[in-house]
């Protein structure tokens, strides 16, 4: 078994849908959550705030530096994460493919290290 | 190759173990001469050496790991190497792969291309072709890609990214993108091998008997495509040069496809691709049922490239004023082909000043040397009439 993070990504600064198509949204991902559960793959997820309420901190000369803001600025932010644990790329596409479709955001799907044994 | 990354898991390492069977294969098989089976003899090597390898490098628990799978390898010898080959295809060609990728890998791994032959194709730097490799193989490892033929639910779709890959290799060789050489003859003979193989492990998919056709037919012209170092097009060639044998064949594909009835692209591609095949000279060609094919085409699968293939055959069956309408609404402003077919309608129609512009412009786009002496030979000829 492998573990894959699927990141919902969306453009930064770009505006929220209107709270009916909110809604929605989120209804499907709580279906697609409980989904996931039922079929035993679902890890953990969340969602997270705005890249602005992020604070970084840097190694700096022995001291730790805080800055305020995300770590870097970019076009997508990650709005939230989901932790699966399946067999294969093919699995975790597959789940991934739903996500795309509740979200309506793109998601990416990136393997997880081995854990040291 | 296929056999062994499927036993271990691991492409680099089947062909770091491939590479060492040849070379011990070379060192030995001058002197104490060609083992009975070639190919057994390079798996079990091969094996060997990677299980060597496994053992030295591997933790104990690893090497538990490498005992049991040498097991399997010894359980499954005489497993059929066409399925291991088949899997591999569909990871070379997995979704999660860029396609200049999967054309890359499967011509490396399955065609079994060196790296310097797959970058002297498609005019890459070999390194920076040798890094897009690893990193891929890189990817197929740590994302865990599986090495299967996918479930039936997904082999629709699955198999449409395989065949634009063959496909694609296909039409690199038969029409160069850039570079001096019209024809790379090893890119044609590679597609259509591969073509043969999914059409020996999946016989039931009509589209891959429609693929091979296609391949075949036009393949079946590489002789009379060049004279004397010149680019000929269809209209012009002695067909007398064509390969009757790969149009039987290609026919033969075809018929089949005709009795289970699930057209498709690459089979209607194929159909039009047969009726040239069948015309005793250019001007006896079936334009109508070209155009008839063409609107089957348009139908499943519209595109500007098909809208422009069928304003050729519009120009035969209702007119050159009529083509050139249709083209003038199509938008593919950086295909060369484009403004080589306006060019070409303008000339025929005795519009000589406009011709020449879409030639240059046809000019500009094109990369391939051999194509540019041909444009350049029909818009020097249009000052002579």
């Amino acid at each position: 078994m492998k573990q894959y993070l699927l990141s919902v990504c969306y453009p930064a600064g770009g505006s929220q849908p209107p709270p009916a198509a909110l809604n929605k949204i989120m209804s499907e991902v709580i279906a697609l959550r409980r989904e996931m559960q039922s079929a035993d793959v679902w890890v953990f997820s969340g969602g997270l705030h705005a890249a602005d309420s992020a604070t970084v901190l840097r190694h700096q000369n022995g001291d730790i530096v805080l800055t305020d803001g995300p770590f870097i600025e970019s076009k997508e932010q990650i709005g939230g994460i989901t932790i699966i644990r399946v067999p294969d790329l093919d699995a975790a596409l597959l789940w991934a493919r739903k996500l795309a479709r509740a979200t309506t955001t793109p998601i990416e799907v990136r393997p997880f290290m081995e854990h040291p044994s | 190759m296929a056999v062994l990354t499927r036993f271990l898991g691991d492409i680099s390492l089947a062909e770091e173990a491939v590479q060492e069977a040849f070379a011990i294969a070379l060192a030995r098989w001058p002197s104490n001469g060609i083992p009975p089976s070639p190919a057994g003899w390079l798996i079990t090597t091969a094996r060997n050496k990677a299980l060597d390898r496994l053992r030295r490098e591997a933790s104990r628990s690893e090497r538990q790991h490498a005992a049991q799978l040498l097991n399997e390898v010894e359980q499954a010898e005489e497993h059929d190497v066409n399925d291991d080959q088949l899997r591999l295809i569909f990871t070379c060609c997995h979704p999660a792969l860029a396609p200049d990728v999967q054309v890359a890998l499967t011509l490396r791994l399955i065609g079994g291309l060196s790296t310097e032959e797959i970058a002297h194709a498609f005019l890459l730097q070999p390194t920076a072709l040798a890094q897009r490799l690893s990193r891929a193989k890189a990817k197929i490892r740590d994302a865990n890609i599986p090495y299967r033929v996918p479930e039936a639910a997904e082999l629709p779709a699955r198999l449409r990214t395989v065949l634009a890959v063959v496909y694609l290799i296909f039409n690199e060789g038969y029409s160069t993108s850039s570079g001096d050489e019209v024809l790379r003859t090893e890119l044609c003979d590679e597609a259509i091998r591969l073509g043969r193989l999914l059409a020996t492990l999946i016989p039931q998919e009509s589209e891959i008997l429609g693929l091979l056709a296609l391949m075949l037919l036009i393949d079946a012209r590489r002789g009379a495509r060049v004279a004397g170092g010149d680019l000929v097009l269809l209209s012009g060639q002695d067909r007398t040069l064509w390969d009757e044998s790969k149009i039987d064949e290609g026919r033969a594909l075809m018929r089949i496809c005709l009795t289970r009835n699930r057209p498709g692209t690459y089979q209607l591609q194929a159909a039009i691709n047969a009726v040239h095949s069948s015309a005793s000279s250019a001007a006896r060609t079936d334009w109508r049922q070209i155009l008839e094919l063409y609107d089957q085409l348009m139908s499943i699968a519209p595109s500007a490239v098909v809208a422009l293939n069928r304003a050729v055959a519009v120009a035969e069956v209702h007119g050159v004023a009529h083509a050139l309408r249709l083209v003038d609404a199509i938008e593919l402003p950086n295909y060369h082909l484009y403004h080589a077919v306006r060019a070409d309608l303008l000339r025929r129609i005795g519009r000589t000043a406009d011709a020449a512009s879409a030639y240059r412009l046809a000019l500009d786009k094109c990369e391939n040397k051999k194509e540019r002496d041909f444009l350049m030979r029909q818009c020097q000829s249009l000052a002579r009439h």
